[in-house]
């Protein structure tokens, strides 16, 4: 479980994200929605020890993110942020294969090339296997960084915006993909999310903010709804249960 | 099968090596017409200074740009080589000429790469906090931070009578002919004692240069790794300042050669390729100008300006990017 008390976080005399004390369930995916500016991927940073809290603590199953050791850390949450080097003349291979750091140090043993080749599978990169990830596009690029993330193979996955630079079809790949981790693998998977919609298809669980704060927690059946949904983004939206799935439609209203 | 072998960067260094011992034989054989001892002795001593430079020049160039996440800003483009430079006036001016003359000059260097380390992790904690965002600005600083050093260090030397004036002067010009045989013993020592530290951190590079929220995400104390690689740059930049003078650009060229060569990002074959570049452009070009060519043309001229070049040629690629 993944608890936070107290979590604050100040950008010069803004306060980005507001006293928040939550907690997200053991297994599961789980999504963090809300407005531009809610404070989700600050959230999500400072639960993943990227970003220091002005207040506040985060605890893991019982570990203090900010006082436990990197390393020991690095076995049970990995995280992925938006935006990351793109210049590197890697090979994706190679790429992939840092997700094991944590485990091996940097010398690859059989049972870490095993979670190489499986992450790679995973994210069907065989193709690209040696291509340099500069000569990329996003979304391969993207699918790479995912497969690192995979091969880490740590009880958390964090991931901020991993469908940005993705086109529908791998969108869809990448929700069913990390659905199957958590399903198959029981892994917990905590995602913020832009996309309304995805975040309704795929979470067990849904995290609503606002301006820094949790407004909404709850399964998608809570929370995917027309007064909720409006109050948080404060614009019209209507759901509507199509093939058994809640999409909500704001494109064009009146 | 030839350009598989070709694309192998292991392939690549080792030609890189061959280059650089061929270069190391011209050096010490051509136009070696009379006594033999004598020569061996004089460019043998002159050939060390150059090899430890261009090692400690290749390693701090690439260290720092993996820690800043940059094939541009180099410690010499940010103003460490000149640090050292006013290090070694202010030693001077706080402990006098006179009283320094009676120390032996290791304990003199020693002390004077001591502070350098500190000062320089201060001034790399200021520039590299993360209040500076754009790159230009950055190398924009460094330049300032460089020409404030040398200033203040003109300055210091001006309140330093001749004599003492003497000895810091050896350090303030660039020059690869005239190198400070003189401290060989305490730059290689301070050289390896850098290359120790390094060995602690070697599997932490390639994560690094990954940047710092997956370095973080792999587990690696970022913050204290950084220091730390920052602490040996430190060292590194005093060693290659004490032998030829503080450069401006050959760092920048000897690394870009590396990366360029070798094609990876991998620092067990860019450290080595940075290395092996900087003594064939150090010693391969002080064959050429000097003995092949008989220029009286300075060396450093010659290699500064191919880095400026070089230099500009980046920055304009990174402005069209």
């Amino acid at each position: 479980m993944i608890e936070t008390r107290g979590v604050s976080k100040r950008y010069g005399d803004t306060l980005v994200v507001d006293d928040v004390s939550l907690s997200i369930p053991k297994g599961g995916f789980t999504s963090i929605i809300g407005p531009n500016g809610a404070g989700k991927s600050t959230l999500l940073s400072m639960i993943s020890r990227l970003t220091p809290m002005n207040a506040g603590s985060v605890v893991v199953d019982g570990m203090d993110v900010t006082r436990t050791p990197g390393n020991v850390l690095a076995r049970r949450l990995s995280i992925l942020r938006q935006d990351n080097q793109t210049s590197l003349r890697l090979s994706v291979r190679d790429l992939v294969a840092f997700g094991r750091f944590p485990h091996s140090g940097g010398r690859l043993t059989a049972e870490d090339l095993r979670h190489v080749d499986e992450a790679m599978e995973y994210l069907q990169l065989h193709e690209y296997r040696d291509r340099p990830i500069d000569e990329l596009s996003g979304g391969q690029r993207q699918r790479a960084y995912v497969a690192m993330v995979m091969c880490q193979d740590t009880d958390y996955v964090l991931l901020d915006e991993p469908l940005n630079n993705i086109d529908m079809r791998f969108a869809v790949d990448m929700m069913q993909l990390l659905r199957r981790a958590a399903d198959e693998k029981g892994k917990t998977v905590v995602v913020v999310l832009h996309d309304i919609n995805f975040a309704s298809c795929y979470s067990d669980h849904i995290i609503a903010m606002r301006r820094g704060r949790p407004v909404y927690q709850g399964a998608p059946e809570q929370i995917i709804r027309d007064e909720v949904l409006r109050d948080l983004y404060e614009m019209d939206i209507r759901v509507h249960e199509v093939n058994g799935q809640r999409i909500c439609v704001y494109f064009r209203m009146g | 099968m030839v350009l598989t072998l070709w694309r192998q960067p292991a392939v690549r260094v080792l030609l890189l090596a061959i280059a650089a011992v061929l270069c190391v034989l011209g050096f010490m054989t051509i136009n070696v017409q009379t006594d033999w001892a004598f020569i061996l002795q004089h460019r043998g001593s002159r050939l060390l200074a150059l090899l430890l430079a261009a090692s400690a020049i290749g390693l701090s160039t690439v260290l720092f740009q993996t820690i800043t996440h940059s094939r541009l800003l180099t410690p010499a483009l940010m103003g460490f080589d000149v640090l050292f430079v006013l290090v070694n006036t202010l030693v001077l001016l706080i402990f006098g000429g006179a009283e320094l003359a009676g120390w032996p000059s290791s304990l003199r260097v020693g002390l004077q790469m001591l502070l350098m380390v500190g000062l320089a992790l201060l001034l790399f904690r200021l520039l590299f906090s993360g209040s500076v965002r754009s790159l230009h600005l950055m190398i924009l600083l460094g330049m300032l931070a460089g020409m404030l050093f040398r200033e203040l260090s003109e300055l210091g030397a001006r309140v330093l009578d001749p004599s003492e004036f003497g000895i810091s002067s050896g350090v303030r010009q660039a020059s690869f002919s005239r190198v400070n045989t003189e401290l060989l013993a305490v730059s290689a020592v301070a050289l390896t004692l850098g290359g120790l530290l390094l060995l602690r951190w070697r599997r932490y590079l390639d994560v690094l240069s990954l940047g710092r929220d997956i370095a973080v995400n792999l587990g690696v104390a970022h913050g204290r790794v950084v220091l730390g690689i920052m602490a040996v740059v430190a060292i590194m930049v005093s060693v290659a300042t004490v032998l030829v003078g503080p450069t401006l650009f050959f760092g920048l060229l000897i690394a870009n050669l590396a990366y360029w060569i070798t094609g990876t990002q991998r620092h067990r074959w860019t450290l080595p390729a940075s290395v092996l570049a900087g003594i064939i452009c150090l010693v391969g070009g002080q064959v050429l100008l000097e003995q092949l060519l008989a220029s009286t043309l300075p060396l450093a001229l010659v290699i500064e300006l191919a880095g400026g070049l070089l230099f500009i040629a980046l920055l304009l690629r990174g402005v069209r990017q």
